[in-house]
């Protein structure tokens, strides 16, 4: 059974702030799930199934009870920053298969204000690959995808001016963004010139560290018929899990080797057919590792493909991140899959900022990373078309 | 400097007591499959290489290269927060394994993908010890 075109995207919502000290996570879940209800033209007593990671509660229960769903269908799978898009996958799945009508993802956070839980939300006992790996000074996720770029550098030739070619990229698209916490449009020397936070990762090579959150209703083909609103077709979806592999973990690659192809052959699309990207850029190495792992370039010649603007809209070879990306405009929650398949959607309905909407964006693809690429990391590629593709 | 690096206590979970207690005698141990003979990292009495229930413990050599390593300038980590510049690097052990660990009694500077590296030991003192890497210069190859 494929989901290909079993399952629309009818609504999204991303937060409108970046720092939010004064409410609860739940309450953000509630806004934000308010919002793309309100954006679809549905309301709370339509939802049927609900999708949300783990740090959003007891599972689904906590959430559930705030905005008083009444689900037949939930899902909590997590799998860190590519979570919303496995939910989008699994929703659809659950739609085509007639376990629901009408289900809503949602993802809160609050890092800028609050300190969040620690590794694994904050519960249970620290798994046995922690006690071995939380010894040695790792600072964040920044230190594990550093460990990833000296490598790919090492094998491939990768340039610090290659990676920083990302972030120009990004802000080129974060400017036209009044809500991006970064609007300034970044050149190669700054980046290069930023403080070095893990080698070979200036601070400009991170993506920003925000509050908010975001969300997205996914829809059965009879719902989105009756709805006034544009929505996005649900082509095709692929997931993976990639870790340390007993210790031989290889870091010049990701999980999207075997998600992308999944996804594509679900779509039923090429590369050549896909007009648009989000791409997963918790740092500017995240963005290279994953289009050469989707198939956009050759293993090791991402730092290549990415000059002479290839990324940046709307007329680049292949247009990126419209938003601004988790480099400049958000990443809440420290999770950046939810704004990677809102701003797909924008696209595909025409909607993303006129200076860089895609003519004739028709079929786009989302691609969330969790975890980390220095060690364990989940990977989920969408493919997503108008309502007639 | 990497001379003032924390050592933090390691927390001692089930499966692997004789793994910390080696250490406080400068061993290294690694697990491998009593049925498919494949050295196992993270130690776990279990092989992710076969689903092998039967495995044990065997001492390493202690060798190894980098595999790969970053320099890390800013830090939130107690501890280590106070020792910038410090490295921290996947070793790939003379077994397989890639272990994490940090790069020491070098400059960050010199440190290099491919560098031979050797194990040693830096006391807790809580009966145990960290596995860090220095350079290897008996292992004779250009640095």
């Amino acid at each position: 059974m494929s989901i290909r075109g079993k399952a629309f995207i009818a609504g999204i919502y991303e937060h409108p702030l970046r720092e939010i000290p004064d409410r609860s996570n739940s309450q953000i879940h509630a806004e934000v799930a308010a919002g793309a209800l309100a954006d679809a033209g549905l309301s709370f007593s339509d939802v049927d199934a609900y999708f949300c990671d783990g740090s959003a509660g007891f599972g689904p229960l906590s959430n559930a009870d705030y905005m008083g769903l009444r689900l037949t269908h939930v899902d909590s799978t997590e799998t860190g920053g590519s979570s919303y898009v496995v939910h989008v996958g699994h929703a659809a799945e659950a739609i085509a298969a007639g376990k629901c009508q009408v289900a809503l993802v949602t993802l809160a956070g609050r890092p800028r204000s609050a300190a969040m839980g620690g590794g694994r939300g904050g519960f249970g006992d620290p798994t046995p690959d922690a006690l071995f790996e939380g010894l040695w000074g790792m600072s964040g996720a920044v230190t594990g995808y550093a460990l990833a770029a000296t490598r790919h550098m090492h094998e491939f030739g990768t340039t610090s001016e290659q990676l920083a070619e990302v972030k120009v990229a990004a802000s080129l698209h974060a400017q036209h963004n009044p809500n991006a916490f970064l609007r300034e449009v970044f050149t190669v020397e700054q980046v290069l010139d930023s403080p070095m936070i893990c080698s070979p990762l200036h601070r400009d090579d991170c993506c920003v560290v925000t509050d908010g959150g975001g969300a997205v209703v996914v829809v059965s083909p009879e719902v989105a018929r009756d709805l006034n609103r544009t929505s996005a077709k649900v082509l095709g979806h692929g997931e993976a899990i990639k870790h340390a592999e007993n210790g031989r973990l290889d870091l010049t690659y990701t999980g999207a080797v075997v998600s992308g192809p999944r996804a594509f052959e679900e779509a039923g699309v090429s590369h050549a057919d896909i007009d648009y990207v989000s791409i997963y850029d918790s740092f500017t190495i995240t963005v290279i590792e994953t289009l050469e792992d989707l198939g956009f370039c050759e293993k090791g010649k991402g730092g290549r493909f990415v000059l002479d603007g290839t990324l940046v809209a709307p007329h680049g070879r292949l247009p990126f991140n419209t938003d601004g990306g988790g480099l400049c405009n958000n990443h809440p929650a420290n999770r950046g899959g939810m704004t990677k398949v809102i701003e797909a959607v924008r696209q595909l309905r025409g909607e993303a900022h006129p200076a860089v909407q895609v003519p004739n964006c028709t079929v786009a693809l989302a691609h969330g990373t969790g975890g980390s690429i220095g060690a364990r990391m989940g990977s989920s590629t969408l493919i997503m078309g108008t309502e007639d593709a | 400097m990497s001379s003032t690096l924390p050592n933090p206590v390691p927390a001692v979970s089930p499966g692997s007591e004789e793994f910390w207690a080696a250490t406080a005698e400068g061993k290294l141990l690694l697990r491998h499959c009593d049925d498919c003979g494949t050295p196992i990292w993270y130690p776990r009495p279990f092989c992710p290489a076969c689903g092998s229930l039967n495995t044990s413990w065997f001492e390493a050599s202690g060798r190894g290269t980098v595999y790969t390593f970053t320099v890390v300038h800013r830090s939130g980590v107690p501890g280590y927060r106070d020792a910038l510049p410090y490295v921290v690097a996947y070793v790939e052990l003379a077994e397989g394994p890639r272990v994490m660990t940090n790069i020491v009694d070098c400059d960050p500077d010199q440190v290099t993908v491919g560098m031979p590296v050797r194990v040693v030991f830096h006391d807790t003192g809580q009966g145990n010890a960290l596995y860090r890497f220095q350079p290897d210069p008996s292992a004779g190859a250009d640095r």
